[in-house]
């Protein structure tokens, strides 16, 4: 993990449209452990902040040649993140995090693509979590008619569930959804007390996390759960997760060769990949880390998380089966067998 | 360019990113990783009627059985070319693909 020592954390906050990402982020830099925080924001709201480190972008996305959308670089986002960097370089200003608020119908793939691969971004910064922000009272029907906030759901590291207290509507109903849709991502509710340490840090990346954090991350036993209870008949569950568990080690490079690949087809319906791999010729476990096409570089850890040492991959995908992914993993880990990279 | 293409100045594939895996067991210098590598992807290229060939250490080379070829800068680059040569997605998840694999 010390890859990433001396990087920067950079924590997104999304949700969709009156979620309340803005009275969540108020609420968490009136606290002193946010003193050394920079946040970038969208549009400046109704709700007022009042933070010394302020800055807005506006929504400018240049469209790669021949990319998807989730490959797209937020320009005006990488510039702003540069800007905050040099100041930062030239002791105009110090801080040790960044927050991100994205709008309420972002897509929040362009955002940790151009954090992972902006050619200065990448050396400066790295990913914390992702916080999304689910209105209990719309939650539900957003999340089964707007694609955006289905996608922001997916992609978070933690959930926090604001307006349950006006709300009369199925709450059990919209955790259950949730945790079909990303069961590893915990669930809290706004009118706790959050704090930074709930929220924004103790991620994977972090080089003082520890190991029930990387036990957490993967949470493939949540994933499992979710499995033997998902109804693929629902048309609202074309979004799904599940977890493969693989008993003989993986090679690195048939994986590279197969994740590689099924991203270029299917990229734009992988909403979420996350693995723990035993891999061939190492010690400890390698965790790898997607969205769509964008994959985070992988990082090796030093030990693993618990008495398990079967490679764990846990998926969140739209319209694609459970078994052809087993199977055609398996199929190409299977290559690897007969050759090696000492051959 | 997508994310598994890189953008202009992005450098190295994820999956060489790694300080420690590059020292993996089996795959201590680059050169060795890099044919194994060649090595797999034929495996899977040859049912598209598609070879991929090392050149130079710094580059790819892939052609068909035709002769067309196209020089490849960086192995993420490798699925979108090979898609452009052969005018059809490669598949992982196609159920004849993973069949012939496992012949």
């Amino acid at each position: 993990m010390s890859r990433y020592a001396g990087y920067l954390p950079v924590n997104v906050i999304t949700g969709f449209l009156g979620s309340g990402k803005t009275t969540l982020l108020k609420r968490l830099l009136e606290s002193p452990d946010m003193a050394d925080t920079a946040v970038l924001i969208n549009e400046f709201g109704e709700i007022g902040l009042d933070h010394h480190l302020l800055e807005q972008v506006d929504e400018n996305i240049v469209m790669l040649q021949s990319g998807c959308l989730c490959c797209t670089i937020r320009d005006d986002l990488a510039t702003s993140m540069r800007d905050l960097w040099d100041r930062r370089a030239a002791g105009e200003f110090g801080f040790r995090r960044l927050v991100v608020e994205t709008t309420g119908l972002a897509d929040p793939a362009p955002i940790i693509y151009t954090l992972m691969a902006d050619p200065v971004i990448r050396y400066h910064f790295r990913l914390g979590n992702i916080i999304t922000t689910i209105d209990a009272v719309n939650g539900l029907s957003q999340l089964a008619r707007q694609p955006e906030s289905l996608k922001q759901a997916a992609v978070a590291d933690r959930i926090v569930l604001t307006k349950t207290d006006i709300s009369d509507e199925d709450e059990d109903g919209l955790r259950k959804r949730l945790r079909s849709v990303n069961p590893a991502a915990p669930v809290f509710l706004a009118q706790e007390k959050l704090t930074a340490a709930k929220l924004l840090t103790n991620d994977l990346y972090d080089p003082k996390a520890k190991s029930k954090e990387v036990a957490h991350w993967i949470d493939a036993e949540a994933f499992q759960d979710t499995h033997h209870h998902h109804d693929r008949n629902r048309h609202d569950e074309s979004i799904h997760a599940f977890c493969l568990t693989f008993d003989q080690p993986i090679d690195w490079t048939a994986f590279g060769i197969w994740l590689s690949m099924l991203l270029q087809a299917h990229g734009e319906d992988v909403l979420r990949v996350k693995g723990l791999l035993d891999v061939r010729g190492m010690a400890g476990p390698v965790a790898v880390h997607g969205v769509q096409h964008v994959v985070h570089p992988p990082v090796h850890l030093k030990r693993w998380p618990d008495d398990d040492r079967r490679s764990r991959i846990v998926f969140i995908v739209r319209d694609l089966e459970q078994r052809a992914i087993e199977d055609s993993l398996a199929a190409f880990n299977a290559l690897a067998e007969g050759h090696s990279a000492a051959a | 360019m997508c994310g598994l293409c890189g953008v202009l100045g992005a450098g190295e594939h994820w999956t060489d990113s790694d300080d420690t895996l590059k020292k993996r067991a089996g795959a201590e210098t680059r050169r060795r990783e890099r044919a194994y590598q060649i090595t797999l992807t034929n495996r899977i290229l040859a049912q598209y009627g598609l070879k991929l060939a090392d050149w130079e250490g710094s580059s790819f080379v892939l052609s068909n059985r035709t002769g067309a070829s196209e020089v490849i800068d960086h192995f993420a680059a490798l699925w979108s070319t090979a898609e452009k040569m052969i005018k059809r997605p490669c598949d992982p998840l196609d159920p004849t693909v993973i069949d012939a694999l496992g012949a």
